[in-house]
């Protein structure tokens, strides 16, 4: 089950442990296409087309796939109770970690301050 | 190398700016919408759109995307998630840099900046944001399923999502500032009818309180000053809308004392060449039929001037 957005997916828990432990710089949203996670999407695809962030996955998951528990579950994730769940991996760890509707500025400012080059 | 001039620039991709962008490239402008966000504007952030005339449900999200592929259809170019770095309004060639710094120029430029959801404005609510204050009904109900949760504001909104809320949470108080709603008549009769739904009326938040979430907040009653705290997990904000215009505070367009843009009937402002729609005008009722009627006064007022110049 994945979203049907226009960003790569993660379907599974064993795919996202597998692309946090091969890629250094990873950022997934899991949401629903509901209105505070559609615009996350449409910033995140925009950041991944602009071709200055080619240094960082960009992925989004169903916030409800029993799946996805790998991102609900999450310690930094406990207190979080507005939908979409953004979280920030580097080098296989969480680095950061929000909750509800972003703007871009509010993004990138965590992507050039957590991914930088 | 992309074309940068234009006939007509339009600030934001939302009802107003869409349909602007339709008409004027349907009358032959060469238009362009930038919209510091995703294309949509308010209307996505709505879940069931019933009251559209000619379409008797659709969400927010379908109807948005659908004025933007009516406006590319007719040959607008938009562009999403570019912030607008600078604007030169008094000139007779108008000029937009944004943020990656391209600088798109027009004859003419339409202010369809938007609206923004209102915050209250105190103590913990930033803090608090998705760890227990939402905005979204439809978004984050259901994490408050079986548990009490507070509702602020009196207006349709507000009522319409506190009687939604009741799906979920096992009881809803809603918390007013003034002692009636400002909400039409049936959804105030929709609220009273409903068991769960509890009032407090004449007051206000003072203050949200919690650790690691939200667990409580200061409630104020306004003609008295009492201040009581009470404990809750879930605080949902329907306090209304303002205008987005930050955008143009340094510059000579004028606005209000709630700084919204003024304009006259053909929706021009006080800039010759400048005209402005939707939810960032100065008006009382902010609907997407009356940003579409905006969107279209504007555009042509707009196709009018440039085609004397």
């Amino acid at each position: 089950m994945v979203l049907p957005t226009n960003l790569k997916h993660v379907a599974t828990a064993q795919e996202l442990t597998d692309l946090i432990n091969e890629k250094e710089n990873v950022m997934v949203c899991a949401g629903r296409m509901g209105p505070m996670c559609l615009p996350v999407y449409d910033s995140m695809k925009t950041l991944e087309e602009s071709g200055d962030y080619d240094h960082i996955e960009f992925r989004d998951m169903l916030f409800d796939s029993p799946e996805a528990a790998i991102i609900r579950n999450l310690p930094e994730c406990r207190s979080f109770m507005g939908l979409p769940f953004n979280v920030y991996y580097k080098n296989g760890k969480v680095v950061k970690a929000t909750t509800s509707i972003q703007s871009m500025d509010m993004i990138t400012l965590i992507l050039d301050s957590e991914f930088a080059k | 190398m992309e074309n940068t001039n234009f006939d007509v620039i339009i600030l934001g991709g939302g009802p107003a700016g869409l349909t602007a962008g339709m008409y004027l490239a349907r009358g032959k402008a060469k238009a362009l919408i930038i919209d510091s966000s995703m294309i949509g504007g308010q209307t996505i952030l709505t879940h069931e759109i019933a009251n559209y005339p000619g379409i008797e449900s659709t969400s927010g999200f379908m109807l948005a995307n659908t004025m933007k592929k009516q406006a590319e259809n007719f040959g607008c170019t938009i562009k999403s998630n570019a912030k607008v770095e600078e604007l030169v309004l008094e000139s007779n060639r108008k000029s937009i840099r944004i943020a990656n710094g391209e600088i798109y120029t027009a004859k003419a430029i339409i202010l369809a900046t938007g609206g923004r959801s209102r915050m209250l404005g105190v103590k913990g609510e930033k803090q608090f944001k998705g760890m227990g204050i939402s905005y979204c009904a439809t978004c984050d109900g259901d994490f408050f399923t079986g548990k009490e949760i507070i509702v602020v504001g009196g207006g349709n909104s507000a009522l319409e999502e506190a009687v939604s809320l009741t799906n979920y949470a096992s009881k809803v108080t809603i918390v007013h500032q003034f002692d009636h709603f400002q909400a039409f008549q049936h959804a105030i009769d929709e609220v009273k009818a409903n068991e769960k739904i509890d009032f407090i009326m004449e007051s206000q938040i003072n203050e949200f309180k919690g650790e690691a979430g939200l667990q409580a907040v200061e409630i104020e009653h306004i003609p008295t000053g009492k201040k009581e705290t009470k404990e809750i997990n879930g605080v949902f904000i329907f306090i209304g809308y303002e205008a987005q215009t930050e955008i143009l505070h340094n510059t000579a367009v004028k606005l209000n004392d709630y700084k919204e843009i003024l304009v006259d009937a053909a929706m021009q402002t006080n800039i010759e060449g400048i005209f402005a729609a939707g939810d960032s005008l100065a008006k009382r009722y902010r609907q997407i039929t009356t940003a579409v009627s905006d969107g279209t006064i504007a555009a042509l007022s707009a196709l009018e001037y440039i085609n004397k110049k």
